[in-house]
């Protein structure tokens, strides 16, 4: 597993035709009562599919090597092959797409079959989706690293694009004519010739037993022939978001179910002493106190364990959970204090690192420079705080195991909970329900593996609910990091060194004990695959141990990466007497394309962000349009009053360039509002456009919330913080009025969307900051170090 | 035993007083469009009307509400379709949508009140409401959306 930023490699009911029925049942899943139970051929992952899809009709399964019509006869258990992507149709022409990935506010469930089924050339209106369960056999379901656009848009276009070469060959056959003389057309195929229609349903007895149509001959439609994909459309889930029907983790209810509020550890490894369950036991509605062993640290996607009250309903659990004393041990990291930390971390980077990009000589740049600009940068823990708190509910019973959450990764969610209660695979179902936010946080399964422990314990389907302190002090965090650069200026102001030195307690530490740091591969989000133009560099990681668990928070290491080097970049410009963007786009110099792993990358990992280096190199004319894209848009360069300013920032993560122009106003007490951004991105080709703007519109925000407001911190090991009273988020008053979102829409390989727009937004706000008060911020959240600014002296903006 | 209106429905609570309002729609009523966020009353994700006006469900002690009249999202239109509903869809303000009922329950308060509320109004009466995925900006847009159509 590749612990950096993703696991790449690793592994509702409706109506007929209503577009506004869908999700009206409360419990889609259980009520599926499709199972093809004639059909012991069939194996698991494919039986599944066909249990959600339901029986009859046309299904078609796309996967490595192409697209197979899944008929039960020639499948066996024994074939390996694992489609990703299933379209059914049914014989009244309805099409229902399984979505193999999680929807948590991204858009997948309403961009992956928008692109199948504009492949299909089918009715929107006659389009249908359902969620995967965790299964093996969808491949990856692991909804992280931005991948689900970029990794299975070819697999998308491929199903659509079967489907609709099948609909034609079967109406050509039934009409006796040649298939070059039919076309499909919003859910019918027409005879160009005579006008004559017939509807895909009608069409699919015919197409169940004729020949798949060869791999050779399927068109992909041309730009000029896509009706959605690159265009808009709506979101498919609106109508029950909007009316309060879409079933999220903890709206899933079953009958005899209990609710469990679980005491975790408050130390990261601390054990249970002793338990007083008395007082809990008497609260009215509580049931059972049950242990939950703690899991050794460091656990990886293992409950933490603790002491869980069960009881009849959530605040009968609440009340019980309050009245139980438990006592624990100081634990191994009891002595784990964010302030000592810090300067631990900035101690770590003081000194030489392990190279990820090493060029040229910095050493002797940096002492030959006519001028030399050092910084440091800190950034603190950061939790995720998604909306919905985790929740998850498990009934386990006759040694299977069902579960449903709100769940980033089915699949690890599925094994994790075969390994933790000791039972196989296959006996084990995850239904993905939506994810209220996520952020990295819900692709850990520790929450799941509680409810089906206290499932098993009691006898009955179990509600685990976390709380939001629970969730604020127990969860996998953000990494703390320091940065620290160096750089040199020739007389003309062009960089000629840059010395890049990091530290931070790395993800891997949850997967492996004792850890002494991150590796250099963790660089390559966005620290040591830059996309300038200096020949002497080095890109160094220091050490840093962990004291808590640190989990995959959106964007990863880029958010300080995007922070440190967003800022450094802008006090190089100040230190040169030049404009900051045009400084920008000197820094990433001369026209070129690069493969980055062959150009000064020490020991390159095998891929980038899960795909070939070679497929995504470095552009930087496409970084420099997007820098230019926003100077343009922004008005940059135009003068603003004191207390405003605008800031500028570029950076490349998750294959996708951006590009943010932040225009501040910091009020006299401190307070930084946000009243227009400017956002330019290159991502290829952009299949939602839409929702690739509102990822950008929310990536800017969680970023202010970064930048501005949000610090995880530690005394004796425990989380200061509890919930958004002191935990503190972007709310509507500071949110930007305008966000003016350019997507610079071409053919090329798709990057991501969902994490790349908040590392440049970082450094962007800090700038813009910079820009409106002369201070300089350094060390994040900025909270009040800005109070009293205006009758403050104006710093020289380097150290 | 405490007996109170839910979306037009007479109701009777015979549980633990202190339960808050919260746990009873979701509990025992399954009106599951009403979230929990915080529990404190710092994320507005349980928001729905008493008497008219909007409230924090984790507030509110079954207790205190002999008689009142209780209003969630799925009451909010018969059909879905209040003013703000339709914008919000126009709009295609949601992202992952956790939060969105409780921001539509507090909107439609802000115009009952204020049928054409300045950006000021709209940044005072949303702004103990989160949204993490920072959908703000299409929030302000689709209120404004929907006064507009109402006038």
């Amino acid at each position: 597993m590749s612990a950096l930023f993703g696991k790449h490699g690793k592994h509702g009911k409706h109506g007929k035709h209503g577009k506004h029925e869908r999700h009206e049942s409360r419990l889609p899943w259980v009520s599926s009562n499709t199972t093809p139970e004639s059909d012991e051929l069939v194996d698991s992952g494919r039986r599944s599919a066909l249990k959600i899809l339901g029986l009859g009709g046309l299904v078609l399964a796309v996967g490595p090597g192409g697209v197979r019509r899944l008929d039960a006869a020639a499948l066996t258990a024994a074939d390996p092959w694992n489609p990703h992507v299933y379209v059914k149709i049914a014989d009244d022409g309805i099409v229902t797409i399984l979505c193999h990935r999680s929807e948590m506010g991204q858009g997948i469930r309403t961009t992956m079959p928008m692109i199948i089924a504009d492949e299909m050339e089918a009715d929107w209106s006659n389009c249908r989706v359902e969620q995967a369960d965790g299964e093996e056999k969808y491949g990856s379901q692991n909804t992280d690293g931005s991948t689900s656009i970029r990794a299975f848009l070819p697999q998308y276009r491929e199903a659509g694009a079967t489907v609709r070469a099948l609909m034609e060959d079967a109406a050509a056959k039934e009409w006796g004519v040649a298939a070059t003389e039919v076309k499909a057309e919003q859910h019918e195929v027409v005879h160009t010739a005579t006008g004559r229609r017939k509807s895909f349903g009608s069409l699919v007895a015919s197409a169940r037993t004729m020949a798949m149509p060869a791999r050779e001959r399927l068109r992909i439609k041309s730009p000029a022939e896509r009706r959605w994909q690159g265009k808009a459309m709506r979101s498919i889930d609106l109508v029950p978001v909007t009316t309060g029907k879409a079933v999220y983790g903890a709206d899933v209810i079953l009958p005899g179910m209990k609710v469990a509020m679980v005491v975790r550890p408050p130390v990261w490894g601390s054990k249970v002493v002793s338990v007083d369950d008395s007082a809990a036991l008497k609260v009215p509605g509580v049931e059972k106190v049950v242990r939950i062993p703690e899991s050794p640290i460091p656990g990886a996607f293992l409950p933490l364990g603790g002491v869980a009250v069960v009881a009849k309903n959530t605040w009968a659990a609440i009340r019980g959970r309050e009245a139980l004393k438990v006592t624990w041990d100081a634990g191994p990291h009891a002595t784990y204090e964010s302030k000592a930390y810090k300067a631990e971390l900035e101690a770590s980077v003081a000194k030489p690192g392990a190279p990820g990009y090493r060029t040229g000589d910095v050493a002797a740049a940096l002492a030959s420079g006519a001028r030399t600009v050092k910084a440091s940068y800190y950034m603190p823990h950061l939790s995720h705080a998604q909306m919905e708190p985790v929740a998850a509910i498990a009934n386990v019973s006759n040694g299977k195991v069902e579960a449903w959450a709100p769940t980033q990764s089915p699949f690890d969610a599925r094994n994790t909970l075969a390994q933790y209660l000791k039972v196989e695979p296959a006996n084990v179902t995850v239904h993905v329900t939506l994810l209220g936010g996520a952020f990295g946080r819900k692709s850990k399964p520790d929450f799941v593996c509680e409810a089906a422990f206290l499932s098993r314990e009691v006898g009955a389907p179990v509600r685990v609910q976390w709380t939001r302190e629970d969730d604020v002090r127990n969860s996998y965090y953000h990494s703390v990091a320091a940065h620290r650069l160096e750089a040199s200026l020739d007389a003309s102001g062009k960089v000629t060194g840059w010395l890049h030195r990091s530290a931070y307690p790395t993800i891997s530490s949850v997967f492996a004990p004792n850890l002494p740091g991150p590796t250099p591969d963790e660089l390559i989000n966005g620290a040591s695959d830059v996309p300038w133009d200096i020949p002497n560099m080095s890109v160094e990681v220091c050490p840093a141990v962990a004291h808590v668990r640190i989990g995959w928070f959106r964007s990863v290491n880029a958010i300080h990466h995007g922070f440190a080097i967003g800022s450094f970049v802008d006090e190089l410009a100040q230190a040169a007497g030049k404009d900051s963007a045009e400084f920008l786009l000197q820094l990433i110099g001369r026209d070129r394309v690069v493969d980055q792993s062959k150009n000064g990358m020490v020991e390159p990992p095998k891929d980038y962000y899960g795909a070939a280096w070679t497929d995504y190199p470095l552009d930087t004319v496409r970084a420099k349009n997007v820098v230019r894209t926003v100077m343009e848009k922004s008005g940059w360069g135009t003068k603003l009053p004191r207390g405003r300013g605008r800031g500028i920032a570029v950076h490349r993560s998750f294959l996708s360039y951006v590009a943010m122009v932040v225009e501040v106003e910091v009020l006299p007490d401190g307070t930084v509002l946000v009243p227009k951004a400017t956002v330019a991105v290159d991502a290829g080709f952009v299949a939602n456009p839409d929702r690739a703007k509102s990822q950008m519109e929310g990536a800017l925000i969680m970023a202010m919330s970064n930048t501005l407001h949000s610090e995880i911190s530690f005394a004796q090991g425990r989380v200061v913080q509890s919930n958004y009273r002191d935990y503190q988020v972007a709310r509507m008053r500071a949110a930007p009025r305008t966000v003016d979102v350019h997507i610079l829409q071409n053919e090329g390989m798709p990057g991501g969307i969902g994490e790349p727009g908040v590392p440049p937004a970082c450094g962007a706000i800090a700038n813009a900051i910079f820009a409106a008060t002369g201070v300089r911020v350094r060390e994040l959240p900025v909270g009040r170090q800005l109070a009293g600014w205006s009758t403050r002296a104006t710093e020289d903006g380097s150290s | 035993m405490i007996t109170l209106t839910v979306n037009g429905t007479r109701r009777s609570f015979d549980g633990d007083p202190t339960m808050p309002l919260l746990w009873y729609l979701r509990d025992e009523l399954a009106l599951t469009g009403t979230k929990y966020g915080c529990g404190i009353a710092q994320c507005g994700a349980c928001t729905v009307h008493v008497a008219g006006r909007p409230a924090r469900a984790c507030q509110l002690k079954m207790e205190t509400l002999q008689g009142a009249v209780v209003t969630t999202i799925e009451g909010l239109h018969p059909t879905g379709q209040h003013p703000l509903q339709e914008a919000w869809r126009e709009i295609d303000v949601p992202q992952c949508g956790f939060c969105q009922p409780g921001q539509i329950m507090q909107a439609a308060g802000l115009l009952k009140n204020k049928p054409k509320p300045t950006d000021q109004d709209i940044d005072t009466a949303m702004n103990g409401h989160i949204c993490r995925c920072g959908t703000y900006p299409r929030i302000r847009a689709a209120i404004k959306a929907a006064a507009e159509k109402q006038s």
